[in-house]
């Protein structure tokens, strides 16, 4: 594929020659393209940051203020003799497939994404491309996401079992835990919900970018009694940590993709798995690239071995791309 | 089907005791005849469905998906039934991850029962397709016997009483008179009809289990030493008219040794350890030698044992215990006067298959230690400590018996493969090769760990596994040569299988050493002057 001359691939991100920048690059650069807000995609200390308002906004909120332009879904801009387009993903707030036409070639990077719906972002969109950089999080075929819907009735179903004890739902900071309250919503679960700390300013980020969220209540300096019959929702990390010790006899659930194996949760101590995930499911990427039909798809990562064999088995151009640092588990 | 897999699931993900004893009574309560009786059967390993074999799902899952596909995901899943469970392709016309409803519990077995082994895979397949991700792997399991949720065949018989409000111990006497899928057992529960006659049915009683010896000595005049032999604790229960063997978790293993069962005609109950005859742990000074635990391990979890089986690893039980002799319970008498009634009971049993476990003959504290201590070359784990007017009761009761294991040693080895685990390690990095240095400065495997690390630890070796491989070979990578580990082990042996010349025996993970360069791991020579 003539592309490889202009576009590379390497551990720390993919370098787009002409433009003199990198995609998703995972140490500092004077420019970068990023994705999404994910720390695996997003870091801090760039020069120059491309990214979306949503994304731009996340990063600031981590990393205080970087110099960047704020990029809107659809808009064309040139860098370098590069054309560069972003288009909505449809992983978490503001995520966007970076999309690069050059030389009458064209690239599509997804960063991460998924296709079913989800309240707190815009639908992934489909574009047509020369080489397609996906991403493999789920990319083995026991990873099949169910209906989001029935997970979030097995959650209500729990806290309605047990009115004297909480459910306490592990979720990602960024994405995950929105999402998870907006399906909550969605149900028509009315109630407030608790939220650990960590996720307060993103909540708020999330708010002022007008994703209704409900209300709201910080779970810590409540009392537990006050909690009984209620979600608290808190990152990963909190729900074996001593902060979730001030909890009314929680339900210990966890909100990914990777809930779908049962000794993956159990090894969290998860007792309510619910697989509800901001990537693409087996199925998801395969239809995706059939969609796609691109010349070549490359592979950057998670399960890259199996995705690089379906490909394979259907006569489809493939590598496995080695990106250092990506697929950070609590974010499935 | 759907109450079932959802019992399951709660039992694979409830950590406490009392939360799964509380699912299995609500289901008990709420499951309608005979669904519940059978659901009863698989929990406590009594149901057998021998037309299915594991050999079927591999059969059903292979015109169904690209082999390649299935294997990496089987790799990753690391269990048969469970990752056919999850990418099992539902046929067009099936709603999709939908449990329709369609089969009963008893359907199914129904089924599997009238299904002949060619049949097998045909009729799974068929009933798969109706099934959501639980409910296939609740099927699987179910069919292939053994549903390893985690609940010995104890604990769901007390689930059973407490859903009832019986006594577990009254289930326990009447359990070996009834079967499958329990009709008498459920009317007596609800109260239409009498409690069943037990009569000479040979039921299981508690183990009275040790706590590890935390004090710095004991007065040997109040407790009595044993080796602390490595097999399994089980149980041998005879009326006279039947025997069984039961392990310490309660589940019936009379299957897996008839050897044993077929030797006692006696009408007793008594407690030992089961072991293979051989000459790795213990010798005639300790009152007789035994195999490794390995060697066991080829015995265990089969329900039917060939001739060559029997022969290859001929077991035998080393007797600890009394529990009952003819009618008369015992377990309230102490220990000195169970001990001479044993000692009295033992001319009466066939020498081949039974034999006594010897007490360590020590004039003090100081001198058992010193026994102890010697005791690494004979590959003994260490010593027990029992109270000698304790009597037998169930559990673990403070100040009554001891287990006093001996302190292992430990050297410092370089990390060289990385394998992934099973069960609650699966998808990890967790199964680790690792070697010490030739005089010539070659690296050479000396042993294989899957323990000693902290769920932490597991993650980052897990990780540093995944970052550092250098090549694959099937599931097996190998990783560069630059992480120390310190590995605690028990003794190590001359062994003619490994090319060092080495084995450990019980070797497990002390220690992640990422402080010391891998040229300062431990010697070959170093670990052989270990060899006792």
């Amino acid at each position: 594929m003539s592309a490889q001359h202009w576009i590379e691939p390497h551990p720390t991100g993919i370098y787009v020659r002409p433009a003199d920048a990198w995609i998703d690059p995972s140490t500092p650069r004077d420019r970068a393209l990023v994705t999404h807000g994910h720390a695996d995609h997003a870091r801090g200390g760039h020069g120059h940051v491309w990214a979306t308002r949503e994304t731009l906004a996340i990063m600031a909120l981590r990393y205080g203020t970087a110099s960047g332009t704020a990029v809107d879904y659809g808009e064309e801009m040139r860098i370098g003799g590069v054309t560069i387009r972003y288009v909505p993903a449809g992983h978490v707030l503001g995520s966007a497939q970076i999309v690069l036409d050059h030389a009458g070639e064209r690239v599509v990077v997804t960063g991460d994404y998924k296709r079913r719906p989800d309240p707190t972002c815009t639908p992934f969109e489909p574009v047509p491309c020369d080489i397609f950089v996906t991403e493999a999080t789920f990319g083995l075929p026991v990873f099949r996401h169910p209906d989001t819907g029935s997970e979030v009735d097995r959650l209500l179903g729990a806290l309605h079992a047990h009115p004297d004890r909480c459910v306490l739902v592990g979720a990602y900071a960024l994405g995950k835990a929105q999402r998870v309250i907006t399906e909550l919503r969605a149900r028509g679960h009315r109630d407030p919900i608790y939220i650990h700390g960590a996720l307060e300013r993103m909540c708020a980020l999330y708010q002022d970018f007008g994703v209704e969220l409900g209300e709201l209540r910080a779970a810590t300096g409540v009392p537990a009694k006050e909690m009984r019959g209620h979600i608290v929702i808190a990152p990963p990390s909190a729900l074996n940590d001593r902060w979730s010790r001030r909890l009314p006899d929680p339900i210990t659930a966890m909100a990914s993709g990777w809930m779908r194996v049962r000794q993956r949760a159990r090894q969290k101590n998860v007792e309510l798995p619910l697989v509800i995930s901001d990537h693409a499911d087996w199925d998801e990427l395969t239809d995706t690239i059939a969609e796609l039909a691109p010349t070549e798809t490359w592979i950057t990562h998670g399960r890259e071995e199996a995705l690089l064999h379906w490909c394979m088995t259907r006569q489809m151009r493939a590598r496995a791309l080695a990106l250092v640092g990506r697929e950070d588990e609590d974010e499935g | 089907m759907r109450a079932f897999s959802q019992l399951l699931d709660g039992l694979v993900y409830t950590r406490s005791r009392n939360g799964k004893l509380d699912l299995i009574a609500d289901y008990m309560r709420r499951a309608p005849d005979p669904d519940r009786g059978w659901a009863l059967a698989a929990l406590t390993g009594n149901l057998d469905l021998k037309a299915v074999k594991a050999s079927a799902i591999g059969e059903m899952i292979r015109d169904r998906t690209d082999p390649v596909l299935f294997e990496m995901s089987r790799d990753y899943v690391g269990d048969l039934a469970e990752t056919v469970a999850l990418l099992w392709p539902k046929a067009e016309d099936q709603p999709p991850e939908i449990d329709d409803g369609s089969l009963t519990l008893s359907a199914i077995v129904d089924r599997l029962q009238g299904v002949s082994r060619a049949g097998a895979p045909a009729a799974l397949a068929q009933m798969m397709h109706h099934l959501d991700a639980s409910g296939r792997f609740a099927l699987l399991k179910l069919a292939t016997g053994g549903l390893r949720v985690g609940i010995s065949a104890r604990l769901a018989k007390t689930g059973f009483a407490q859903a009832f409000g019986l006594d577990v111990d009254d289930v326990e006497q009447v359990w070996h008179a009834l079967s499958p899928p329990y009709a008498a057992l459920f009317d007596w529960a609800e109260g239409r009809c009498e409690r069943p006659d037990p009569a000479g049915t040979p039921h299981f009683r508690p183990f009275m289990l040790a706590h590890p010896l935390e004090a710095d000595s004991v007065d040997l005049s109040d407790y009595a030493a044993e080796w602390k032999w490595d097999g399994i604790r089980v149980q041998i229960v005879g009326t006279g008219q039947e025997t069984r063997l039961y392990s310490r978790a309660g589940d019936d293993i009379t299957g897996s040794f008839p050897d044993i069962a077929g030797a006692f005609s006696g009408h007793a109950v008594l407690d030992g350890e089961l072991l293979v005859k051989g000459e790795f742990q213990g010798a005639k000074e300790h009152g007789g030698a035994a195999a490794s635990f390995n060697a066991l391990q080829q015995r265990l979890g089969r329900k039917a044992v060939s001739a060559k089986m029997m022969v290859d690893y001929p077991a035998f039980v080393r007797l600890y215990d009394l529990l009952l002799e003819g009618d008369e319970d015992v377990r309230a008498l102490p220990w000195t006067q169970r001990r001479a009634r044993l000692e009295a009971f033992l001319p009466t049993l066939d020498p081949t298959r039974f034999d006594l476990s010897a007490l360590i003959d020590a004039p003090d504290f100081d001198t058992l230690a010193d026994i102890r201590a010697g005791a690494r070359d004979a590959a003994i784990e260490g010593v027990m400590l029992k109270r000698r007017d304790s009597p037998y009761v169930a559990g673990r009761k403070a100040a009554l018996w001891y287990k006093w294991k001996r302190d292992p040693l430990t050297a410092d080895c370089v990390m060289m493969y990385a394998q992934r685990g099973h069960g609650k390690r699966s998808s990890f990095y967790s199964d680790y090769t690792f070697g010490c240095w030739t005089e010539d400065g070659e690296l050479l495997p000396v042993g294989k760990a899957y323990s000693g690390f902290t769920d932490e630890e597991l993650k980052w070796l897990d990780r540093f596994v995944r970052t550092s491989t250098v090549n694959r070979f099937g599931p097996v990578r190998e990783v560069e040569k630059t992480l120390v580990l310190e590995v605690a082990f028990d003794s190590i042996h001359d062994s003619k299988r490994h090319k060092s010349g080495l084995a450990m025996r019980f070797p497990r993970i002390a220690r992640i050493r990422r402080d010391k360069p891998p040229h300062e791991a431990d010697r070959i020579e170093t670990l052989r002057r270990m060899i006792a």
